[in-house]
């Protein structure tokens, strides 16, 4: 029987604690959440995934965050994060940890303090700030909204702004300013943990961010249909 | 958009209604899960109960339970006042078990909770341990795992002592309705998801219609700020229950809503009906349309009967009421869960071809700032008035209560003074506590949310009278202030701020009386269960008292009771929802 399985290994793990009824009430967990979607512009159609997880109990966890985009089946951005997440308040928690930038080269490997949770109005943050190599350092501002149309229908407006203290031209990234993110979703929820959902994307990059970009002949500005999934599990 | 939703839900429990109900051949109905309609019952003093795993399709999916003696819900047991009571009870399962006797005093040895009750440290696979206790009281009682999750998996039965003294109840017929949730999924899972994400089982969130119709309703301006302080608080109005029919399937005594449980009568009968809430995690909220029930026992305990039209009924809480059908024709037993996603239901009837209409789920209802423990004088919009408890209760009959002198109106406590602020302790400051009731209100009248002016008699707290004269009660010699704490999103729950694994225990001296006065800090309904002893419940009232042992504390809420602490030994003294339970949860230890 799985159910006694589980009871059973869980006792096994505590079984130096007598709770009530035998069950340690704050267990460790894992939980795994991401979006994966297809991002349409003309040709390319990167794929773009934005994966965390965490595992730990009630008020510390350990926190993966990673996310990346692929073009024609090659990696063209990608980080990962490596965080010990603290909860300090009953809707905050502080992280800390390190970030790589995979892609793009040169790699870039940076300290993050970060602030998440949820602000009043019930609007999820994500706020880090990171201090990498020779005096570089960014701060990200991650918000998340959703509007419930139905309980199986949501959608979210979410923004992501991107901030340097310096010029990192290897990386064509910008001081100040350097980029802004803005997405709609509607997604529609089959099940709590899967939900298949359409939306739009538009991003610009601004200062010298824009500059470099544009020297590469890129986009500055663009504007992308997505379609894509919510899982988690 | 409810009723979209419904029909989606009854899809997957396996909930039908109406017109569905109606198509099922009769003939079947008494071919329950267990192919039985309701109980079984051991009779007598002595009693052999298997604890083992059993077979169960309640869904369409077949599923292992936790049985005695392969019967969900577990035999019910039926004692007669005094007799010395011995149940040997055999473990066959591959895992410890226990069984607690919920309600009824005896000694800490027979109390059957693991590593608290003295000298019991639960029932280990293939072990037989014997219980021997006296039946010292009469009523309608339950009885249930202590160990695990197995309380969620099928481990409760109802435990009924008729009186060796005559019944004050008469009655021609006696039913047991013992209602319950049943899970498809592993409880370890249904506790996990609720810590994944504590609004998983939720789906009557208020929602984009809701919106559109409170800004017609009200205007942008007003809408905006009634939502101002949920939204500030980052809590849902809609917060009623945590696990609802989106998993669970109701029970009543172990039959489910499609195939409906069945009580005969002769009409002109008086019946009586013993509620009984065996379930892990939900309040349900009773009535049968068409007749008035006359509620004479309270948690097995005689209270003077007070007719109503409605009742809620806490988990672990028991009532007994008598109805009189006067007409040939079937009455609904019908219990909605309280956050209306679900129902248990039954049939009355005279005849067993005959089948009764069920009614539709009522609206679902908002949390009002009184469930936040805010000073509702301030408040517009209210829908619950400040309490006055100097004021005569309607409906209760205190014509046997006048005596000369007696001053019953206001005797004991001003209840007014008891709204006054409340102090938090440290411990209930950090990330684990999400809320802090500011003025928590004693509110006994309240029939609680999604039952306030429902146009139908709804039983409070304040309708209950003790049937006999508790005059000479002793004034509590100290007073203890429990504070029901909990951050709802992370599905932390504790008592102070300190869950159970960090927490001392609770000393009480024998022979004192205790009042102990809970404030709920949460905006969920918490029915707490002392072991061993009474919960006799401050009405205003000292001359009646009525004895509990499961008090429900309604969110943003304060209510006190008084115990006597005539029971040597430890104790366990917990919230009764079954998740809950794992942290807001204490020992307590009479020396």
């Amino acid at each position: 029987m799985k159910n006694l399985k589980a009871i059973i290994g869980l006792l096994l793990l505590f079984s130096a604690q007598a709770y009530a009824g035998g069950v340690e009430d704050d267990p460790i967990l894992a939980k795994v959440m991401g979006e994966v979607e297809i991002r349409k512009v003309d040709g390319s159609d990167p794929r773009v995934w934005n994966i965390d997880a965490w595992i730990g109990k009630d008020l510390e966890k350990l926190w993966i965050k990673s996310e990346g985009e692929m073009v024609n089946g090659k990696i063209t951005e990608s980080e990962l994060q490596l965080l010990y997440s603290k909860a300090i308040e009953p809707y905050w928690d502080i992280q800390y940890g390190i970030k790589k930038d995979f892609k793009p080269t040169p790699s870039r490997v940076w300290g993050v303090v970060a602030i998440k949770g949820v602000a009043p109005y019930l609007i999820e943050v994500d706020a880090s700030a990171f201090i990498g190599k020779s005096g570089r350092t960014a701060l990200r501002l991650d918000a998340e909204y959703e509007y419930m149309f139905s309980q199986k229908l949501v959608l979210s407006p979410e923004v992501e702004i991107n901030i340097f203290g310096k010029d990192d031209e290897a990386t064509s990234t910008g001081k100040g300013l350097s980029n802004i993110d803005v997405g709609l979703r509607l997604r529609y929820e089959l099940s709590r943990e899967f939900a298949p959902y359409i939306g739009i994307n538009w991003g610009k990059k601004y200062g010298n961010t824009a500059t470099f970009v544009g020297n590469e002949g890129e986009d500055i500005e663009d504007a992308q249909l997505v379609t894509g999934v919510r899982f988690w599990f | 958009m409810n009723n979209k939703l419904l029909s989606r839900r009854q899809f997957v429990t396996g909930v039908t209604m109406g017109a569905a109900a109606l198509a099922i051949n009769p003939s079947i109905l008494f071919a329950g899960v267990s192919g039985k309609n309701g109980l079984n019952t051991l009779t007598g003093s002595v009693f052999n109960l298997n604890i083992g795993e059993q077979a169960v399709n309640f869904t369409g999916t077949q599923r292992k339970a936790t049985t005695v003696n392969n019967s969900l819900p577990a035999p019910l047991l039926r004692f007669k006042e005094g007799d010395d009571i011995v149940l040997h009870v055999t473990n066959h399962l591959s895992e410890p078990t226990s069984i607690h006797w919920h309600g009824l005093i005896l000694p800490s040895e027979m109390d059957g909770v693991p590593g608290i009750s003295n000298d019991f440290y639960g029932i280990k696979p293939g072990e037989t341990f014997t219980y021997r206790f006296k039946a010292a009281q009469s009523g309608t009682y339950w009885y249930h795992s202590h160990s695990g999750f197995q309380e969620q998996t099928g481990l409760y039965g109802p435990i009924v002592i008729d009186p060796i003294e005559k019944d004050p109840v008469a009655y021609d017929k006696d039913y047991v309705i013992m209602l319950s949730d049943w899970t498809d999924e592993n409880p370890m899972d249904v506790y996990a998801k609720l810590k994944k994400l504590s609004h998983y089982y939720n789906f009557n969130e208020r929602t984009h219609e809701d919106l559109m119709s409170d800004i017609d309703k009200k205007g942008l301006e007003n809408t905006w700020n009634d939502r101002k302080m949920w939204n500030q608080m980052r809590m849902s109005q809609r917060d009623l229950s945590d696990v609802t029919g989106y998993t669970y399937t109701y029970l009543t005594n172990g039959v489910t809503p499609d195939k409906g449980w069945i009580g005969l009568f002769a009409k002109g009968e008086k019946v009586r009906l013993r509620f009984i809430n065996g379930s892990a995690m939900t309040f349900f909220d009773v009535r049968i349309p068409g007749l008035k029930m006359t509620v004479v026992s309270a948690d097995g305990q005689n209270i003077d009967p007070v007719s109503v039209d409605e009742f809620r009924l806490g988990v672990a809480e028991t009532y007994d009421v008598i109805v009189e059908p006067k007409d040939d024709r079937t009455y609904t037993i019908f219990a909605q869960d309280i956050s209306r996603s679900g129902y248990a239901r039954g049939t009355l009837t005279p005849d067993i071809s005959m089948i009764g209409e069920v009614p539709e789920l009522d609206v679902v209802p908002n949390l009002t700032h009184s469930d936040m423990g805010m000073d509702m004088s301030n408040m517009s919009g209210m829908d619950h008035g400040s309490m006055d408890m100097s004021k005569p209760m309607k409906g209760m009959d205190h014509s046997k209560m006048n005596m000369p002198g007696m001053d019953h109106s206001n005797k004991g406590r001003d209840m007014s003074t008891m709204d006054s602020m409340v102090m938090h302790a440290d411990t209930e400051f950090g990330p684990h506590v999400d809320m802090r009731s500011e003025s928590p209100q004693y509110r006994l009248d309240d029939p609680g949310v999604g039952l306030r002016n429902n146009g139908r008699k709804v039983l409070t707290y304040a309708d209950l009278y003790n049937l006999n004269m508790t005059h000479g009660y002793p004034d509590p010699d100290r007073e203890i202030e429990l504070h029901l704490t909990g951050n709802m999103s992370r599905y932390m729950w504790s008592i102070n701020g300190v869950k159970f694994a960090d927490a001392e225990p609770l000393q009480f001296k024998f022979g004192e009386v205790v009042r102990i006065t809970f404030v709920n800090d949460t905006m969920m309904n918490h029915p707490m269960h002392l072991h061993g002893m009474w919960s006799d419940l401050e009405t205003g009232d000292n001359m009646y008292i009525p004895r509990k042992h499961t008090i429900i504390v309604q969110p943003g809420a304060k209510i006190s009771y008084r115990v006597k602490v005539d029971a040597k030994g430890s104790w366990a003294y917990h919230c009764h929802l079954l998740y809950h339970m794992l942290s807001m949860f204490r020992r307590v230890d009479v020396v």
